[in-house]
């Protein structure tokens, strides 16, 4: 995974709430097999009518999505994270995530930075009134800052490190196979098996 | 103090814990399907990792399997690819797989709890959202993305923050026609999308309790649209009466159940937040907006979105009418339907059927809708052909299918058309969520079945 300390980059306001990850990427384009090549089907609904903010000229360079509350409810989909990250986003801001959601997209590199509504509002009328303002996140000082604004935003001290050294979980989790030994050496004898099949 | 009932299963399979580290949890059982793990196999042949623990895995293929002609290949050729992904990594893998035209290919979700796979005391977790239906048993079942897919195929464990604890008590009796289906759909009207965020909720009270192991399914299932990755119901009698006899009972089950009968929220455990909910005032729900907490009483109307307050919601209610296609005040009932759904693994269990059937028997669907049957699994629909229930729904005029997640997500070609209206027993009413530009009226199997006769959205007790 590749390291996070900070980024630097403009804004895309996203002014809905609840969106859902069958509108981030449908489920049509879920067939693939692959990790990459998810940008086409990102908001591929919405991107069908050209006052969509994603059509408009001002924010075809942003890399730092600023959503309505609820960002990424229902389905599990990891190529949600995928397809934000593969259209090139680094950082998705909003005042509340779905647990799924923020949970692949912390394992998979994709910053995503909880804020009040207030500073969600005056995010977006600012790029809105300037699509060229500047956003500069920083993981290391957890802050999010653009114009004279500079807002902290709280993560744990344990994700940020993993994200700041872009450390795999599995490796890390290895680490502790003599824990897992030990603990499946307990299990009990009548936790259900899959194998042998019994029919 | 005593500790609730996800609190006592979370405890019992801590592997790890330390200070300000997510506990490291141990996972009992891992279900997979085709959409979420290939890029997860993808990374354990990259690392060269083996899965480890094989015999705690099962596989099906559900989601993006055609609920026609099974046996034939599949017509689209990348969901032929994926099907096929998913096949030559259960073999190389070394994972049992439940294929198309297997007894117990369906619903991933339908297939644990057909298999008596799915026990109390458990945590399951599978790379789909719906994975809280497994909650119902009294097991800490959630949803996971495919990065943690692969964690769990190479550790079987997963690190995990502590969720806080919820309880939602349902007390009271549900009135004739009124179903498990509708307590969820009011819940989620209630707390909304967000409500259980951070939350594994425990459902109590009186109508649970009174609730089949299938309607405790349906509850548990939408914990998620109401934002909690986890909804869990302590297990009783019943619990244990679904699972005797299963496959894969355990051959301990006096042993078994000693210790089922240890889950449950101790009397001085304290949750975090506690909602009452008075199951008498319970009516027939049905979603009118594109999100599940946009939801009524069958007998109310469209609402106003000038009569909401909060900005946000009302900028989110004006959208959801649009795209609807529905106009403010309209009666819900006069609300005329396309397509009616009955399946999912929200309502694709047998018992789902017999309700839907007990409203069709000896009726004719409506002329102006199409109605797909859709069974969660192969077993579900041979014991309905065994019940005749096959019969009562293709005398009605409906379609009878194979199994499968089907119009659900419309990942396969059972889809809306663009501005088709569906009356759907599945769990999702997102836009497009069942074809583009489609729009999802989300019922309980009930009212899906009255609504089919009547070709608007009604009742069983407006036949």
């Amino acid at each position: 995974m590749e390291k996070f300390i900070k980024h630097t980059g403009t804004g895309v306001p996203l002014r809905r709430s609840n969106v859902d990850t069958d509108q981030i990427i449908p489920a049509v384009y879920l067939k693939r097999v692959t990790r990459s090549g998810f940008e086409d089907g990102l908001f591929s609904a919405w991107r069908s009518d050209p006052e969509f903010v994603l059509n408009k000229a001002e924010y075809k360079s942003g890399t730092v999505l600023v959503a309505g509350p609820e960002f990424g409810t229902g389905s599990s989909r990891e190529h949600a994270v995928w397809a934000l990250q593969n259209y090139g986003f680094k950082v998705v801001i909003s005042s509340r995530f779905a647990d799924i959601f923020r949970n692949n997209s912390l394992k998979g590199g994709l910053l995503t930075v909880i804020v009040a509504q207030a500073v969600v509002d005056a995010l977006w009328d600012a790029i809105e009134s300037e699509p060229t303002t500047s956003i500069t996140v920083d993981l290391e000082a957890r802050t999010v800052a653009y114009n004279a604004v500079t807002v902290s935003f709280e993560l744990d001290d344990y994700t940020r490190w993993r994200l700041m050294e872009g450390l795999d979980d599995i490796g890390l989790t290895m680490k502790h196979t003599d824990s897992i030994d030990a603990f499946e050496a307990k299990r009990p004898v009548y936790k259900p098996k899959t194998l042998p099949i019994r029919i | 103090m005593g500790k609730t009932l996800a609190e006592k299963i979370w405890d019992d399979h801590i592997v790890r814990s330390a200070e300000g580290e997510p506990d490291l949890l141990y996972i009992d059982l891992h279900l997979i399907h085709e959409v979420t793990s290939p890029q997860a196999f993808d990374g354990l042949r990259l690392a060269g990792r083996p899965v480890r623990r094989a015999d705690l895995t099962i596989a099906t293929e559900d989601h993006n399997t055609p609920t026609l002609d099974i046996l034939k290949p599949i017509a689209d050729p990348v969901s032929r690819l994926q099907i096929d992904t998913l096949r030559s990594n259960a073999k190389e893998f070394g994972i049992r797989l439940h294929s198309l035209g297997d007894a117990d290919q369906g619903v991933v979700h339908v297939v644990g709890p057909q298999l008596g796979i799915t026990q109390p005391g458990m945590t399951i977790v599978c790379g789909d959202s719906h994975t809280s239906t497994h909650g119902a048993f009294g097991a800490i079942a959630f949803g996971i993305g495919t990065s943690e897919v692969e964690h769990v195929l190479a550790t079987q464990t997963l690190p995990s923050r502590r969720p806080k604890t919820m309880a939602i008590n349902v007390e009271g009796t549900l009135k004739a026609g009124v179903s498990a289906k509708d307590i969820i759909l009011a819940i989620i009207a209630q707390i909304g999308t967000g409500g259980g965020q951070g939350y594994i909720i425990e459902y109590r009270g009186s109508a649970i309790r009174a609730l089949s192991m299938e309607g405790r399914m349906t509850v548990c299932n939408m914990s998620i649209e109401a934002g909690a990755r986890a909804g869990l119901i302590a297990p009783d009698q019943k619990t244990f009466e679904y699972i005797k006899g299963k496959p894969h009972a355990p051959e301990d089950f006096e042993g078994a159940q000693s210790y089922w009968q240890s889950l449950f929220t101790d009397a001085d455990a304290k949750f975090d937040l506690e909602i009452t909910l008075n199951a008498d005032e319970l009516e027939p729900f049905v979603t009118w907006g594109t999100n599940p907490g946009q939801g009524l009483p069958l007998n109310a109307s469209v609402p106003n979105p000038a009569e909401i307050k909060d900005a946000e919601e009302r900028g989110a209610a004006e959208r959801a009418l649009q795209y609807m296609g529905l106009v403010a005040g309209t009666p819900l009932k006069k609300i005329a339907i396309d397509t009616v759904f009955l399946g999912s693994c929200t309502n694709g269990r047998i018992e789902d059927l017999r309700a839907a059937a007990s409203v069709l028997e000896g009726k004719k669907i409506a002329t102006t809708l199409r109605m797909l049957v859709v069974p969660g699994s192969e077993r579900v629909r041979q014991q309905a052909m065994q019940e005749g229930l096959d019969k009562v729904f293709i005398d009605a005029g409906a379609e009878w299918r194979n199994a499968g997640c089907s119009m659900c997500l419309g990942m396969n070609p059972d889809q809306l058309a663009v501005g088709e209206r569906s009356a759907s027993t599945s769990n999702r009413n997102f836009e497009g969520r069942q074809g583009k530009g489609g729009r999802t009226h989300l019922v309980s199997p009930l009212v899906a079945a009255a609504t089919a006769i009547r070709g608007t959205l009604s009742s069983p007790a407006d036949l």
